[in-house]
């Protein structure tokens, strides 16, 4: 049952990452977007990830991907001119490719990462106080640092989205 | 219940993070490139959890809250910045934004 979801949800997460790349639509793309990330949310299930699966859906797909719409919405980012692709951009390619091809090889064929056994324990993020004990003791100044970093980004967002008026912002 | 092994979860966020770069390197919409970045970093956070469980500590998981919060103020920062772009240039397409090229 475990494996025939773990498939199921791969190939939803893999099939949409491919749809964001390949649709011409930006809408479509992020339809595929949210469908994509709803795949990792099962994988975070399956990991035994409950609270990110559930931080994920909430943050990505209700949030990011709203405000994605919103602005593909708002600003008319259909057409553009056809492809055409510079020598760097295919050497990068071609170049990530063998890399990714390497990599993959390297992990599947050759049993260097030795994973430990997994026991019948359940996993860590499954229980939530453990959890939100080592928050808000070892990791207490980078939840500091995070709100502070929010509260930043939207003052930072307010200030970007402000009407320039006057003339020395305008040019 | 685990159902997969270690190497499948990290074969599998690494095909999504190249997924994700080819939709940075390849795409000339601005909004679908942004897409693409942050498809790269759901990859690495798939990665971050899966090592979390198999080594058994919660710091992964931990790392990955982190990570939510920080691609949360990001898009937001992001899309301002695409939306007051758009304002002054009125396109979104990377190849006619060149003005700092030539």
């Amino acid at each position: 049952m475990g494996q025939i979801l773990f498939t199921l949800f791969a190939f939803l997460t893999v099939i949409a990452a491919v749809g964001v790349v390949l649709n011409k639509n930006a809408v479509n793309a992020a339809m595929c977007f949210l469908l994509s990330l709803v795949g990792v949310a099962g994988l975070f299930v399956q990991l035994d990830a409950y609270l990110l699966a559930f931080v994920l859906l909430l943050v990505y797909a209700g949030a990011v991907v709203a405000l994605f719409l919103f602005i593909i919405m708002l600003l008319d980012t259909q057409g553009g001119s056809p492809r055409r692709y510079s020598p760097v951009t295919i050497g990068a390619s071609v170049a990530a490719l063998a890399l990714m091809l390497t990599g993959l090889g390297a992990l599947l064929t050759r049993d260097r990462l030795v994973a430990p056994a997994i026991g019948s324990a359940d996993g860590v993020g499954a229980a939530l106080k453990p959890y939100a004990y080592q928050l808000f003791t070892t990791y207490l100044l980078p939840v500091q640092v995070m709100g502070f970093l929010l509260l930043v980004a939207m003052l930072g967002v307010i200030v970007l989205s402000r009407r320039l008026t006057n003339g020395e912002d305008s040019q | 219940m685990i159902s997969a092994s270690l190497h499948t979860y990290l074969a599998l966020s690494g095909l999504l993070f190249v997924i994700g770069f080819f939709g940075v390197l390849l795409r000339r919409n601005t909004l679908v490139v942004f897409m693409g970045l942050e498809l790269m970093l759901v990859a690495s956070t798939l990665a971050l959890v899966a090592f979390s469980r198999y080594n058994g500590t919660p710091d992964g998981n931990i790392f990955v809250f982190f990570i939510l919060t920080v691609a949360a103020a990001e898009v937001a920062v992001g899309l301002a910045i695409i939306v007051a772009l758009f304002r002054q240039r009125h396109t979104v397409q990377v190849d006619q934004l060149n003005s700092l090229k030539h």
